[in-house]
């Protein structure tokens, strides 16, 4: 028939990067401590599963909210029938409150300015819908989310254009990388219509610096454009320095009158704090009354099921429950990125020092045979299929520098972990040659790269065709 | 209707402020009345009765029959051992136990007459969602779809909205009891084409919404038909599907094609949902079935932007797993809708006001024509305005459908008991006296 959309052959979905591959190859064949125990470890996947026994404990001891009940009374038919895209008050009042409390209190939110919809994926998506179109641009810092290049751009057909940030400053964001980005888009004749920042960067683990949200102030101010500050991770800051939300700043800098104040828009969501990515929960909070009526009508077309919003507002409205998750899910990612950072030290490889998220941005730069990203691929490739970890390389993050790798440690038990990093010691130990100085290793790779692949490839040929069999 | 994009304010996209999500229209208008004096049995007696809203609230004690004798269902089990696998679940591909689930509780709403393959099945928060998700797929920002009218006013959102795609009616009137003729999809095809708007499908909806009726046999093979001559697409909305009176009266796209042996079937795509025969509009759960591959595989990653509550997957998929109690629903809810609406038709009988012949939904279509002032849609708005503000019944008018005969409503009869429905029928009969006297 051949008669789709443009959507439908585009590729803007973005599910042939390498990203997606990843998961494919990790399907066809994924660990089990039991069935499977030489399958391929997950570690692309930025699930939080640390404290899934919290909530299980609370969900035993508050069995009605799974039950539409409260006090003994079934709102099963009143929650059957609420579709009101306004959202569930109680539930809308609960998840303010917990956005708050995870800002320590320094900002809070209006119920009025919050918008519910299916995951943030929804929300970025919704957000792009209201602010941006064909001919238009975000830009945002890399390394960023993969994802977003499917959730910004696809059905909306705006575009992204990158903030370059690289090691050399940690991948802080810089006056000029903004500059460089602002007049890359006007080179391409896209209209700029705004900033996307992460914060808590997904893939750095990072939260961004006051001096880097002061510069995001400055620069959407100057530009009269605005900002997203998607902060999903925002739950997930487990040591100092503090998180500091793009509200917080405003607040301190007394800009809530300004007309900055109106194009500063906030994306949340349950998926990452709370474990619960299956549930659907995301949130848009904007303090332009215009965008939060645009996007209200929008999230017609992606609700949050009102028997979910009804056992979460049971949920988040335990104050005491939230104050004990809250402060035991710092502890535990603390210690089990402890965990990862201390397993990859040990095998000589080091990670950008972070302070948040369920993940690590790893710098295996000097194992790469080349400064390349066909050298990224390459090693990627080995990390896959032959070391059986799936972790997410640098480009596909749309990082500027090769050799960088999104890790995940919060998905998995300590045990796995622990053998991860086994496997990953005993591949590094196989092709680092011997003790020379990085200078030397440089000059004598090129000799020894011929051997090193080959030798690689032939014990991956090997092993293939031993589970070919 | 011209659809006017104010000057963007600063910063915001077309979409953002245009009109075309509708919600300017009297159908939302009536919502704002109601909203604002609603009536109650006990504590507003004089209020707005709301029979505007196509809701299904007559089965509701099977559903909590059934949540009672099965926590399982909504708890995970003691302990919840499930919890932790259904919070991380977020596959596109859905939850196969669901999936399982709802292809065969659509075959069974058929009789049995088709069966649906799970691996069809696209799972999207709504029948909303669900539509506007196969408009991105099968057409581009300015492409048309043509729909039958009168049509749900919702449409106009879904269908056009954020897709930039338009809809080109195909006028359909009373001579023939609204049925679509092959003319009609010729005439409005032509239509298109003069307007250099690329058609790229047809959209009906069976049970039709607003007229409460099914479509024929020989109208969908005509349909159809019509799809394969101008290579285009045919969606089928089916999402009053078990709201039929008689489960044989209802034929489902799915039926003709099996019929024809699947040939011309990657043309074809079902919408279906829980909103309205189970009447769960809350929880969000429409479906996608498609016979075309790509579209499977594309309406699958989009449907990222709409999943559905794991949680509510759950839940559904022990229900509607359960055949003792899928098939009592099934059969109960009909009978009682049945009744519903030979409730309402013979009260409008008793007032002198005729409907057209239904057979299934949760609404009829009131033909209030010899009531106007005169034949146009000024008139059917002041007789909806009166109907608003003196009989206090909220109703939708035929215009709010793009109805193309002015004096038709459609009245739901579904969303309220027994008690608020003849209370509204007394209303009216009264508002129809008074009329006939002066």
């Amino acid at each position: 028939m051949g008669l789709l959309s443009r959507k439908v052959t585009c590729n803007s979905h973005g599910q042939d990067s390498s990203y997606f591959l990843g998961w494919q190859e990790y399907e066809k064949n994924p660990y089990d401590e039991v069935k499977n125990p030489k399958g391929i470890i997950q570690m692309g996947l930025a699930e939080n599963q640390l404290c899934f026994d919290l909530l299980e404990s609370w969900l035993a001891k508050n069995p009605e909210a799974a039950c539409f009940k409260r006090d003994g009374q079934s709102l099963f038919k009143e929650l059957a029938l609420f579709q009101d895209y306004h959202g569930l008050p109680a539930f809308k009042q609960a998840l303010v409150d917990f956005m708050a409390e995870i800002r320590g209190n320094k900002v809070t939110f209006d119920t009025n300015n919050i918008v519910l919809t299916a995951g943030a994926t929804s929300a970025n998506e919704t957000l792009m819908f209201c602010l941006a179109e064909k001919g238009e641009a975000f830009l945002l810092p890399t390394p960023y989310y993969p994802g977003f290049d499917r959730d910004l751009k696809w059905r909306t057909g705006a575009e992204i254009v990158p903030i370059v940030c690289t090691s050399s400053n940690g991948f802080q964001i810089t006056e000029s990388a903004l500059e460089e980005a602002y007049q890359e888009a006007q080179r391409k004749n896209l209209r700029v219509k705004g900033l996307l920042v992460t914060n808590p960067s997904n893939p750095l683990g990072t939260t961004i610096k006051r001096n880097e949200l002061d510069l995001l102030i400055n620069f959407i101010t100057v530009k009269e454009i605005h900002l997203i500050s998607d902060e999903i991770y925002s739950g997930t800051v487990f040591s100092s320095p503090e998180f500091i939300s793009i509200m917080e700043v405003l607040k301190d800098r007394k800009m809530d009158k300004s007309q900055e104040w109106e194009r500063v828009h906030v994306v949340y969501s349950l998926s990452k704090d709370l474990g619960l990515p299956g549930f659907r929960v995301g949130a848009i909070y904007s303090n332009d009354p215009i965008v939060v009526a645009a996007a209200t009508k929008m999230s017609s077309f992606g609700l949050v099921s009102s028997q979910t919003q009804f056992l979460l507002s049971a949920m988040l409205s335990d104050k005491k429950f939230t104050k004990e998750y809250l402060s035991k899910n710092h502890k535990r990612l603390r210690k089990r990125r402890s965990k990862l950072v201390s397993g990859l030290e040990k095998t000589g490889i080091s990670c950008l020092d972070s302070n948040a998220g369920l993940f690590c941005w790893v710098d295996m730069r000097h194992l790469l045979s080349s400064d390349t990203f066909e050298a990224e691929m390459e090693l990627w490739k080995r990390i896959v299929y032959d070391v059986k970890l799936n972790i997410s390389p640098g480009s596909s993050c749309h990082c500027t520098e090769p050799g960088w790798f999104h890790v995940c440690f919060a998905n998995m038990s300590e045990e796995t972990l622990k053998l991860a990093m086994q496997r990953l010691k005993s591949f590094v130990a196989s092709i680092t040659i011997n003790k020379q100085s990085h200078q030397e290793l440089m000059n004598t790779r090129r000799k020894n790269r011929t051997n090193w692949v080959f030798r690689l490839s032939f014990q991956s040929f090997h092993d293939r065709e031993q589970d070919e069999r | 209707m011209a659809i006017e994009i104010e000057k963007p304010s600063v910063g915001l996209s077309k979409v953002a402020v245009s009109d075309t999500h509708g919600e300017d229209s009297p159908y939302f208008a009536g919502w704002k009345a109601y909203d604002e004096n609603p009536y109650n049995e006990s504590s507003n007696p004089s209020g707005v009765i709301q029979m505007g809203l196509a809701e299904n609230q007559v089965s509701f004690d099977l559903l909590e029959k059934y949540l009672e004798e099965h926590s399982e269902a909504s708890s995970w089990g003691k302990g919840a051992p499930g919890f932790r696998e259904n919070a991380l679940f977020q596959d596109y591909h859905g939850l196969k136990s669901f999936r399982q689930a709802m292809a065969n509780f659509m075959g069974q709403i058929r009789g049995g007459r088709a069966k649906f393959d799970p691996d069809r099945i696209v799972l999207t928060a709504g029948a909303t969602a669900a539509n506007e998700l196969l408009t991105f797929i099968l057409a581009d920002p300015g492409d048309a779809l043509l729909v039958p009218t009168p049509y749900y006013p919702g449409f106009d959102r879904d269908l056009r909205w954020r897709t930039g795609v338009k809809i080109v009616p195909i006028h359909c009137d009373s001579s023939n009891n609204f049925q679509v003729t092959p003319e009609a999809m010729e005439t409005a095809y032509q239509c298109a084409e003069s307007m250099n708007l690329k058609v790229r499908g047809i959209l009906i909806t069976n049970p039709s919404n607003p007229l409460g009726a099914t479509i024929q046999r020989s109208v969908l093979e005509q349909i159809l038909d019509f799809a394969v001559n101008k290579n285009i697409h045919l969606v089928s909305d089916e999402i009053y599907s078990g709201s039929t009176f008689s489960s044989s009266e209802f034929i489902s796209i799915a039926e003709i094609l099996e019929n024809r042996s699947y040939r011309d079937s990657e043309r074809v795509h079902i919408v279906y949902s829980l909103s309205k025969d189970l009447g769960l509009p809350g929880f969000r759960v429409g479906t996608i079935y498609s016979y075309n591959d790509k579209v499977v595989c594309t309406a699958r990653r989009m449907s990222s932007f709409t999943l559905i509550s794991s949680q509510t997957q759950h839940l559904l998929a022990c229900m509607l797993s359960n055949k003792e109690f899928s098939e009592n629903y099934i059969k109960t809810n009909r009978e009682r809708l049945t009744k519903r609406y030979d409730m309402i038709i013979k009260g409008l009988k008793n007032a002198g006001i005729e409907c057209l012949k239904g057979n299934a939904g949760l609404f009829c279509w009131m033909n209030l024509s010899p009531l106007l002032e005169e034949p146009t849609r000024e008139s059917e708005l002041e007789l909806w305005k009166t109907i608003l503000n003196e009989v206090r019944l909220n109703i939708s008018p035929g215009s709010s459908c793009h109805c193309s005969g002015p004096g038709w409503f459609r009245v739901c009869f579904a969303n309220i008991s027994e008690q608020t429905l003849e209370i509204a029928l007394e209303r009216i009969h009264k508002f129809m006296e008074q009329r006939r006297r002066n």
